[in-house]
């Protein structure tokens, strides 16, 4: 009923490849999109803001990252969190060495450096495939972290060997450091998900995207039918990283507000792996499913056993939701394989047909 | 100039003149490198029979370590508390069976991966919720084993070997022999060999799939309990030492995925290359801790060469 398709005739070809086939999704997007920017933003406090809204948009958008890679290029990938790291020290170099720079320019503009690392580290690609290149990729992950620490230069020799981020603003607001509103920093956020959400949407449904699909449905095929290899794979990391380095800069810049090379270790990437995963891999909407239930699920164990009027030691609590995640995660590749993204699509054909069962 | 003399030259130099800390060096290395080739057989022997890139091997290390110290905390003497360990590994490879892998027959490789890793987390978060997150001591003198050292004197200089150190190599060996007898002479082992071929024909001729998996869980839980003692006998038992799976990874890389010798040559090679860079080049001209990525750009480098590692199964595609 909701979704009823009838009357909605498809007249050209440009109709049949449109965003939106049906009109209800459209809809549903656009009231999606009201809740992100208006709704949700005046009625969330600062606890709301600072352990769901914004990180549940940087992990999506990091997941997003390595969708990209995984899910449509088939490349499997187990060093996001380096290239995020690569994405966050460019930033923090960007902004100390030019200060007036405007922190969108240096986001942007930092994501290039973390394509260029993902590039060279894409490179095995071409000669390794499947589990071989997903260890390959460990090693950018292992070495990366280790440079992180070890380079001074990258952390402004300073003691501590972490970065600071410095109170930024932006015409005349506060957007980054320890004076920034977290509505600001929200909004800030919520601007750049949207725009490369929208890029990335056009990008998988475009000549590139179908380059992917190909490449990851069978590689050899793919090159007999005139398929760049090199071209498709190397494109994949470049994109796929740039995505991992903004989303790094934005976890450093607008949430943590300082970092650690800690923070971007192994088990980060294997985080947003499981985002992606559990979000249904080669689907860009289930990203955000999946970064909604990994970040939301701490929060919930840890408010339910309050609630409940059983209290759980901190530590244990830690322990239960490590175990829980684990199980969850084992329970769902059971139940859907194919991710959160494919369960909403059930949904929606359902919708589309009701009350009828076929 | 200066630069190529200290990347070149000097480290040799140093290796010359004294040699007997390279021993010393050469040995901490092989025995690093045998427990690495012990955890990436684990890896091995599932990955043959199953296609399941098993990440729970490290945390299966720490587990079983886990539960021996802790059944011994409780009174259980040491021998009875390996034997309920041993159990313990045995319903964990049942349960693995049952209610991870089943279900998932047929599914993609990454999809069995990713329960691997879920079955990681299930477990550090069970283990650490049943024995506690921090360090323990593993039961060296209980179970046995020697831990004096012997020192030797050659070249004028001093070599000192940790009797648990020259047990765990031994240990390491006889268990590996025991393997590749069980893999080759018993029927149960052909078996497993056959389903690594493949899972259809290996069927088709009467071999118990569920069978054979919950086997070679459990022979991977053995492995597991054996390196994490010996390990455990190093660094003390925690999480910490989930560290070193991912160490084997790298090892299983050079020596292919499904080859057992590749893992055990593997393993002492990169424990020996990783503790003799980490000495001689790392330390002086990078700032140490290199031993955290040296084994993984090693394996990138012989993989740019040889895609199936050194000891794999030759790549064959088909369209």
């Amino acid at each position: 009923m909701l979704y009823r398709t009838a009357g909605q005739f498809k007249t050209s070809y440009e109709a049949d490849f449109a965003l939106f086939p049906v009109r209800q999704d459209a809809i549903l997007l656009g009231v999606i999109l009201l809740f992100a920017w208006v709704i949700l933003p005046w009625s969330a406090n600062e606890f709301v803001f600072q352990t769901l809204l914004i990180p549940v948009l940087i992990y999506s958008l990091a997941a997003l990252g390595l969708n990209l890679l995984t899910g449509y290029a088939g490349q499997l990938s187990l060093g996001t969190a380096a290239f995020m790291g690569v994405g966050a020290y460019a930033c923090y170099k960007l902004t100390t060495i030019f200060p007036g720079m405007n922190l969108v320019v240096a986001i942007a503009l930092s994501g290039f450096f973390a394509a260029a690392v993902g590039v060279v580290f894409g490179l095995p690609s071409l000669r390794i495939k499947g589990f071989y290149l997903a260890i390959a990729t460990l090693a950018a992950q292992f070495f990366l972290v280790w440079l992180f620490e070890k380079w001074a230069w990258l952390y402004n020799y300073n003691s501590s060997g972490a970065i600071q981020v410095p109170n930024m603003k932006m015409f005349g607001v506060y957007v980054a450091g320890p004076q920034a509103t977290s509505l600001t920093q929200y909004y800030f956020v919520l601007a750049v998900v949207s725009l490369i959400t929208w890029f990335s949407i056009n990008i998988t449904r475009g000549r590139i995207g179908r380059m992917w699909k190909a490449v990851r449905d069978m590689d050899i095929a793919a090159e007999l039918v005139g398929i760049n290899l090199m071209r498709a794979k190397l494109s994949a990391f470049a994109i796929s990283s740039y995505v991992a380095g903004v989303s790094g800069a934005l976890f450093v810049f607008l949430w943590r507000g300082a970092a650690e090379p800690v923070l971007f270790d192994v088990q980060l990437s294997f985080r947003i792996l499981f985002i992606a995963i559990i979000g249904g891999l080669g689907s860009i909407i289930g990203n955000y499913f999946g970064a909604l239930l990994i970040v939301a699920l701490p929060v919930i164990l840890g408010i339910v056993p309050d609630a409940l009027g059983v209290p759980i030691r901190a530590a244990v609590q830690e322990h239960l939701n490590t175990m829980i995640v684990g199980a969850l995660i084992i329970t769902f590749l059971i139940a859907e394989p194919l991710g959160m993204a494919r369960l909403w699509g059930i949904i929606r054909e359902k919708l589309i047909i009701w009350p009828f069962p076929h | 100039m200066d630069l190529a003399y200290q990347i070149l030259v000097k480290p040799f130099a140093d290796m010359v003149s004294a040699p007997d800390f390279l021993m010393q060096v050469l040995w901490e290395g092989l025995v690093s490198g045998v427990l690495y080739a012990l955890i990436a057989l684990g890896f091995v022997l599932i990955f043959k029979s199953s296609r399941v890139f098993n990440f729970a091997q490290g945390i299966m290390v720490v587990f079983a370590a886990l539960s021996l110290v802790g059944l011994h905390e409780h009174g259980v003497p040491a021998w009875l508390a390996v034997l309920l360990t041993l159990g313990i590994m045995l319903v964990l490879a049942v349960a693995v069976e049952r209610v991870v892998l089943r279900p998932l027959v047929n599914q993609p490789d990454i999809i069995l991966f990713m329960a691997t890793i879920g079955i990681t987390l299930f477990l550090v978060g069970f283990g650490e919720l049943i024995f506690g997150g921090e360090n323990k001591r593993m039961i060296t003198e209980q179970l046995g084993i020697p831990t004096g050292s012997f020192e030797f004197e050659p070249f004028g200089g001093l070599l000192s070997i940790q009797q648990a150190d020259l047990t765990a190599v031994v240990g390491a060996v006889v268990l590996v022999a025991v393997l590749i007898l069980f893999l080759n002479r018993t029927r149960m082992g052909r078996a497993i060999r056959a389903l690594g071929d493949d899972h259809q024909a290996a069927m088709s001729v009467g071999i118990s799939l569920s069978t054979i998996w919950v086997v070679v869980w459990f022979i991977a839980g053995i492995i597991a309990l054996a390196t994490g003692i010996v390990w455990g006998a190093r660094a003390g038992v925690s999480f910490a030492l989930e560290v070193i799976a991912y160490k084997a990874l790298p090892v299983l890389m050079l020596g292919g995925l499904e080859s057992v010798p590749g893992a055990i040559i593997g393993g002492v090679a990169i424990g020996l290359l990783e503790k003799l860079f980490e000495i001689y080049w790392g330390q002086p001209l990078l700032g140490g801790n290199t031993e955290t990525w040296f084994a993984y750009v090693l394996a990138l480098i012989v993989l740019l060469f040889r895609p199936q590692g050194i000891f794999g199964e030759k790549i064959i595609e088909r369209v």
